[in-house]
């Protein structure tokens, strides 16, 4: 991103911009822990890996309050949420740690149900009451977008279950993916058909 | 009006033209201090900011504010004079061995540059900082300036021919 004024960088001036590299790495993560130590970043992130891809995970002072899969492009997600929740967002892991750990507890078959404070504010109205549902259906289980439906405010609003499954912003922490069609097959799923399936079978074995 | 990008992307973007600043107005040993308080600084004041049309502009702008705040509190002078200035093209190897190392291999040490720079008038410091180390557009230089795109200009063509001068007479005085 410094190329096109490192290019035009007339060669006089070519040594201030040595060790450069190096020198914005020390600087960031300085940078990074003083912000956090002074409150101001209202929204922290950081990139895991998973069996499911790479995984963004952003956090308010609430809790948890984005998963998204790479499909999801995180670039854009974290330009949304500069527009949705605020532009104070660094790369700050040490607020995802816990965060990270029970997803990495969850992979590895050795965590069933996720402890985590969460922040919900992405969702609203329906959606969020949609969400609300969704661990009732026990790891290793799955429903239909109907019975889903059915345990709501709006028992016949079958197609409004699957747009707030669509839109969930906690997709594995609020178990979207065990919401199935009512003929048993997969259905959609924001992290992708295969994804939904392989969290469907490792919640099986 | 685009919306405000996160603030990461600030960082990654635009850090190192803000190091070069920091580097070019408080001196090398300064920089890191002033890079810091810049962006904490923004930081801050980010929310307040979504009017903002050249986030590369505004944190020069703030970063210029921050050197001219840490000469006043350090009470250390941002040019150093001659002398000490060809002094410390002797002495920087202690402080930043590989830079150092590159700075030489370039040409010039970071130190040598700097002092010249020291030497130019002001203006034509300024001029040259923000238009040939930072890359703003001489419009947006103008502002920080306080005169016209053509005097922001001039003032960095000049800059730059006293530049090459200094530079060149260093050279002539080392050999």
């Amino acid at each position: 991103m410094e190329t096109h004024t490192a290019a035009a960088l007339p060669p006089e001036l070519a040594a201030l911009t040595t060790g450069d590299a190096d020198a914005l790495d020390r600087l960031g993560a300085q940078f990074r822990a003083a912000a956090a130590a002074d409150d101001l970043v209202d929204v922290a992130y950081r990139v895991i890996d998973s069996p499911v891809g790479s995984l963004l995970l952003a956090g308010t002072e609430r809790g948890l309050v984005r998963v998204a899969f790479a499909r999801e492009g995180h670039d854009s997600v974290l330009e949304s949420l500069a527009a949705n929740v605020s532009p104070r967002i660094l790369l700050a892991p040490a607020r995802l740690d816990d965060a990270a750990r029970e997803l990495e507890e969850y992979f590895a078959q050795r965590r069933q149900v996720f402890d985590l404070p969460l922040d919900f504010r992405l969702a609203t109205g329906f959606r969020r009451e949609v969400l609300a549902h969704l661990p009732d259906i026990g790891y290793g289980h799955t429903a239909s977008y109907a019975a889903v439906a059915a345990l709501t405010s709006s028992p016949r609003a079958v197609r409004a279950v699957g747009t707030a499954c669509a839109r969930n912003p906690l997709p594995l922490v609020v178990p979207c993916h065990r919401v199935i069609r009512s003929d048993g097959s997969w259905g959609a799923y924001l992290g992708g058909v295969d994804a939904k399936a392989l969290l469907l079978g490792l919640e099986a074995a | 009006m685009s919306p405000q990008p996160p603030f990461e992307v600030l960082v990654a973007s635009h850090g190192a033209v803000v190091l070069r600043v920091c580097r070019a107005l408080a001196g090398l040993q300064d920089a890191d201090d002033v890079w810091q308080e810049t962006f904490l600084a923004a930081l801050r004041a980010y929310p307040s900011s979504a009017d903002v049309r050249n986030w590369e502009a505004w944190l020069v702008t703030i970063a210029r504010n921050k050197a001219m705040d840490h000469h006043r509190k350090t009470g250390r002078l941002p040019i150093p004079d001659g002398d000490d200035a060809l002094e410390a093209t002797g002495t920087v190897a202690g402080s930043g061995g590989d830079a150092v190392v590159h700075a030489v291999e370039a040409g010039e040490t970071a130190e040598q540059v700097w002092a010249a720079l020291a030497k130019l008038p002001p203006k034509q410091r300024e001029a040259v900082v923000y238009h040939h180390l930072a890359g703003l557009a001489y419009a947006d230089v103008a502002p920080l300036l306080g005169n016209s795109e053509a005097a922001a200009r001039r003032a960095a063509a000049d800059g730059m021919k006293s530049l090459r001068a200094h530079l060149v007479q260093d050279r002539e005085d080392f050999s």
